[in-house]
């Protein structure tokens, strides 16, 4: 290390510091192991105590400490100081650089090539699609708490409105799958509105327990308008999604039939997978589009200041509700694609839990990094499956990465954020020169 | 400059506005006239700052009238009071910290749909006073110095190309240095533009220096009125605001 040599000798303290040091440490282990190793018990044959001492290697220990206690403090002095500047070399930055540019596109090229990779793993593909889903779930509420910084503890509700919206529709009226997607979308989006009205004027935790409670108020709705909705015992024969009208079944019309290739079930798994691929990258693209016209900055502006937001005569009230409907309406979506998945859905599938995945997806993503949210989801449901072989113990390693992960990036996986206004030279600036709790 | 020969920009009649049930405006009078600069003094709690965000809709006012160039908007949405090209800088500066200086700047043009030819013409203009916000244009709004961000609210505020700017207090917090070219920035505009001014201050000597016009507020009533260099003279305002504040 060259650190400055007039800093080195400042700071090194002197032998007698070092001595100090070491016989408190000496001491220290001296109380503790005095009756940790100095005294050994056992119990006797006729359940009487034996004990006997061992102060060989009490000594022994604490000499251990002493010594460990000098060689330490003589070792950072020749170290110099630690931990106060990281020198990253350059070439391991432009690396990390390529890295960071590469992933976004080979991820893409990837999940592309699942159904080929994993064509006989019928596990594998059925996990992909639930990824997936999840992917397109917090793209969803990325636009509400990530980009407009509205805390939404119900997002549940529209997965609920559109899987329900799809299956009564496809059950009662026929409707196809294709049909009732964009129509599950608008109605999705009509309660985002509804929802965002009476909370135009909450923030933070205000809008986080009236969000909550809407979620609660949809799920209890569905249990209790049994006319309707089937009541705890949902909606079932929820027709499949159909390719151009061709379905995809061993019948004479079916899919495999019309080409002439034996029928697999395996190929509707594959559908599926490309739709809700399709619906995830449509999601994408259409926030990455918004967030570089007025309107996607108006929602980081709003994020980041209401009231300076006020004061530059943007309106408030059109920035909340056009970014309630925006979720809403990806959330609807992916409940029609969930519905159309299940063949059956029950308020079950609705609960506060998916809402909490769903927002710790964000979080964990980094509020606002489209690219953070897809790697969260695929961490938190791809590695909640990853530890299923540790049965009772699942939960609590679960829970103790995700706090691990947080203390380690407190901003989440990708906390930088892209500009999306260019003038001249485009430049990104690390998170980690931003100082926290603006955010 | 002669405020009583033509008619003012922004007139303000028997103005009053309150948060709740605590009267914060009782009747305000005040005019502006096109390219003048007004400041708007008083101790904490006058009623300034209100005065200042009434105008912009926000508390909307319990009576009395507020016209700009001759339109009444008394009661219209801040949004649209934005449209006529009145812009703020709000107390406090409240940039946008986590967004580049070059979106914060952005965000000012955004609200009253600004052509792309407006928004480059507006960006010079805005470098041109501040050439620092220039050098800073990729960083992000929050690693700037207090000085820096004063002078990007000023000129996100610029952006929208503003008939009336209204400042409050955009002295606060700074350097006297750097707060001295805040206000040497704000009379270029106003020499060079013809720029309208209402700026609400604690620093009166900066304030009245630089203004026109001044008013004094106690207690949301406007008690006194007149030049900056009047003003600056009357022994009750030297009491109040001068000797025993910030002496140059």
């Amino acid at each position: 290390m060259s650190a400055p040599p007039a800093a080195q000798t400042s700071r090194a303290p002197g032998a007698a510091f070092i001595l100090k040091k070491a016989l408190i440490s000496a001491f220290v282990a001296l109380v503790l192991f005095s009756l940790m190793i100095g005294v050994r018990t056992e119990a006797g044959p006729q359940g009487q105590l034996i004990y006997w001492t061992r102060f060989g290697d009490l000594a022994a220990m604490v000499a251990a400490v002493f010594g460990g206690s000098i060689i330490v403090e003589l070792l950072r002095q020749w170290w110099g100081p630690v931990g106060t500047v990281r020198i990253v070399p350059p070439s391991v930055q432009t690396t990390l650089a390529v890295a960071r540019r590469g992933i976004a596109p080979v991820l893409l090229v990837f999940t592309f090539l699942v159904p080929v990779l994993f064509y006989d793993e019928r596990y594998i593909l059925d996990l992909a699609i639930l990824v997936l889903t999840y992917v397109m779930l917090g793209w969803g509420l990325n636009v509400v708490v990530g980009l407009a910084g509205l805390l939404d503890l119900g997002y549940v509700a529209f997965y609920a409105v559109g899987a329900y919206s799809y299956a009564l529709l496809a059950t009662n009226f026929g409707l196809s799958f294709w049909i009732c997607l964009p129509l599950a979308g608008i109605l999705a989006a009509f309660w985002g509105v509804l929802l965002g009205f009476p909370v135009l004027r909450l923030r933070g935790d205000y809008l986080a327990i009236v969000t909550l409670a809407f979620g609660e108020i949809i799920r209890l709705v569905l249990i209790n308008w049994q006319t309707l909705t089937g009541g705890p015992n949902g909606v079932t024969g929820i027709p499949r999604p159909t390719l151009f009208g061709i379905p995809l079944t061993p019948a004479d019309d079916g899919l495999a039939a019309l080409l002439g290739i034996e029928f697999s079930p395996t190929h509707r798994i594959v559908f599926l997978f490309y739709i809700i691929l399709a619906l995830a990258l449509l999601t994408n693209w259409v926030t990455i589009r918004l967030r570089r016209l007025p309107l996607g900055r108006a929602w980081e502006a709003l994020r980041e200041d209401e009231v300076a937001c006020r004061a530059l005569g943007i309106n408030t009230t059109t920035t909340k509700l056009t970014a309630f409907a925006t979720g809403a309406m990806f959330g609807g979506i992916a409940g029609a694609f969930f519905a159309t998945r299940q063949g059956f859905i029950s308020p079950e599938s609705f609960t506060f839990h998916e809402s909490a995945l769903v927002l710790a997806i964000v979080v964990l993503g980094g509020m606002g990094s489209q690219l953070g949210v897809a790697l969260a989801a695929l961490a938190m449901i791809g590695g909640f499956e990853l530890f299923r072989g540790l049965d009772q113990y699942r939960m609590l390693v679960f829970g103790m990465a995700m706090v691990l992960l947080m203390i380690w990036r407190p901003r989440g996986l990708i906390g930088h954020r892209a500009p999306t206004v260019f003038l001249k030279s485009n430049q990104a600036i690390s998170s980690d020169l931003v100082k926290e709790g603006h955010g | 400059m002669s405020a009583s020969s033509n008619t003012p920009l922004l007139a303000i009649r028997s103005l009053r506005a309150a948060y709740g049930k605590i009267e914060a405006l009782k009747g305000v009078d005040l005019d502006i006239s096109a390219g003048e600069i007004v400041a708007l003094i008083g101790a904490n709690g006058a009623g300034k700052s209100t005065l200042m965000m009434t105008i912009f809709g926000r508390p909307r006012a319990r009576a009395g009238r507020i016209e700009f160039d001759g339109q009444d908007i008394t009661g219209v949405p801040t949004h649209e009071i934005a449209r006529l090209r009145i812009a703020q800088s709000p107390e406090g500066r409240r940039i946008f910290p986590r967004m580049s200086v070059a979106e914060n700047l952005q965000m000012g043009a955004d609200a009253t749909d600004s052509s792309e030819a407006d928004r480059a013409s507006g960006l010079e203009r805005v470098f041109a006073l501040f050439p620092r916000l220039k050098e800073r244009m990729t960083q992000r709004g929050g690693t700037l110095s207090g000085g820096e961000q004063q002078m990007l609210a000023i000129g996100r505020a610029l952006m929208s190309r503003p008939r009336l700017l209204m400042l409050d207090e955009p002295s606060l917090g700074l350097a006297p240095l750097i707060a001295r070219q805040i206000f040497d920035a704000i009379r270029t505009l106003n020499r060079q533009d013809g720029l309208t001014v209402l700026i609400v201050e604690q620093n009166a000597n900066h304030a009245l220096k630089l203004a026109h016009r001044g008013y004094v507020m106690v207690n949301g009533l406007i008690t006194l009125s007149g030049t900056g260099s009047e003003l600056l003279q009357r022994p009750e305002i030297r009491a109040a605001y001068l000797e025993g504040g910030r002496r140059e």
